[in-house]
C-alpha cells in the first residue's frame, strides 16, 4: 500500500468523524471544534494531493478565519442572553433520508465511470502563480474586489447602532 | 484513486447537506454549508492531482476565497437578525411571511 492510499484512509476517517460531528453535535460549540478538525484534516488530504499551498491556504483562511468568525458570532449570539448554546436537530429521519439519496447519487456515477488515471499532472504552486497574475489576472481582481465589498457588507451590517 | 476522492467527497457533502436540513440554529446551518463546500475543494483538488492540472487548484483557491466572504456576511446578517428578534433559530425567522 503506498503512503498516498495510507493517508487517505487515516485522514478519510477523521475527515468523515469529524463531519459527523459538526452537524450531530449538541453544543454548538463543540461543532466549530469539529469544523475546525474536518478543515485541518483536509488540508492534510491537501498535501497528500501535492497541492502545499492550497493546504497553507486551507488552514489560514478557513482553519485560521473562518473558525475565528464563527467562533465570535456565537459569542455575540449566544453568552449574551445567558441561555445555553445547546441546539438540536429536527427531522433527523427525513434529513438522514434526503442525505443518503444524494449520497447514493453521486457514487451511482462516480462509481462506474471508467476513466483512466492520465499521467501525473506536473502542478506545481509556481504554475499556480503564473496562471493566476497572467491568464486570471482579472478574475483575480475581480476577487480582491469581492472580499473587500463583502468585508465592507459586513462590517456594515454587524455594526454597533450608535 | 480518484474514486476514493470523490467518494469520500460524496459523503462529506452529504453529511453537510444533513447538517442544513436539520440544524435549527443558523450558525449551525452555516458551519453544513461550510462542510458542503470543502467537499467541493476536496473534489477540485482531486481532480488537479488526477489530471486537470492548475485549473483545479484556480478554481479551489477562487472557491476558498468566495467562502470566506459568503461567511463573513453571513454571520453579519446573524448578528443583525439577532438584535432584531433575540433568536437564531430559523424556524422562528418568519419576517418575511406573508
Amino acid at each position: 500500500m503506498t503512503g498516498e492510499a495510507v493517508a487517505l484512509i487515516v485522514l478519510g476517517g477523521v475527515l468523515l468523524a469529524a463531519s459527523v460531528g459538526v452537524v450531530l453535535s449538541k453544543n454548538l460549540f463543540h461543532s466549530v471544534l469539529w469544523l475546525a478538525l474536518a478543515l485541518v484534516t483536509t488540508a492534510g488530504l491537501f498535501l497528500a494531493l501535492h497541492a502545499e499551498f492550497l493546504a497553507g491556504a486551507q488552514v489560514l483562511l478557513y482553519a485560521g478565519g473562518v473558525v475565528t468568525l464563527v467562533v465570535f458570532a456565537i459569542m455575540l449570539t449566544e453568552r449574551l442572553v445567558g441561555e445555553t448554546i445547546a441546539q438540536m436537530n429536527r427531522g433527523i429521519g427525513w434529513g438522514a433520508l434526503a442525505a443518503a439519496a444524494v449520497f447514493v447519487a453521486i457514487a451511482a456515477v462516480v462509481v462506474p465511470a471508467s476513466r483512466q488515471d492520465p499521467g501525473r499532472g506536473a502542478s506545481t504552486t509556481a504554475a499556480l502563480g503564473e496562471a493566476l497574475l497572467t491568464e486570471w489576472a482579472l478574475a483575480f481582481e475581480v476577487l480582491g474586489a469581492l472580499l473587500v465589498a463583502a468585508l465592507l457588507g459586513a462590517l456594515y451590517l454587524a455594526r454597533a447602532d450608535d | 484513486m480518484l474514486k476514493a476522492y470523490l467518494l469520500l467527497a460524496a459523503a462529506m457533502f452529504a453529511i453537510g447537506l444533513f447538517g442544513v436540513l436539520t440544524r435549527r440554529n443558523a450558525v449551525g446551518i452555516l458551519l453544513a454549508i461550510e462542510l458542503m463546500l470543502n467537499a467541493v475543494n476536496l473534489n477540485l483538488v482531486a481532480f488537479a492531482r488526477a489530471g486537470g492540472g492548475v485549473a483545479g487548484w484556480l478554481l479551489a483557491l477562487f472557491l476558498i476565497a468566495v467562502t470566506v466572504a459568503e461567511v463573513a456576511v453571513g454571520l453579519a446578517i446573524v448578528i443583525m437578525i439577532f438584535r432584531v428578534r433575540r433568536t437564531v433559530e430559523a424556524d422562528h425567522l418568519n419576517l418575511l411571511r406573508g
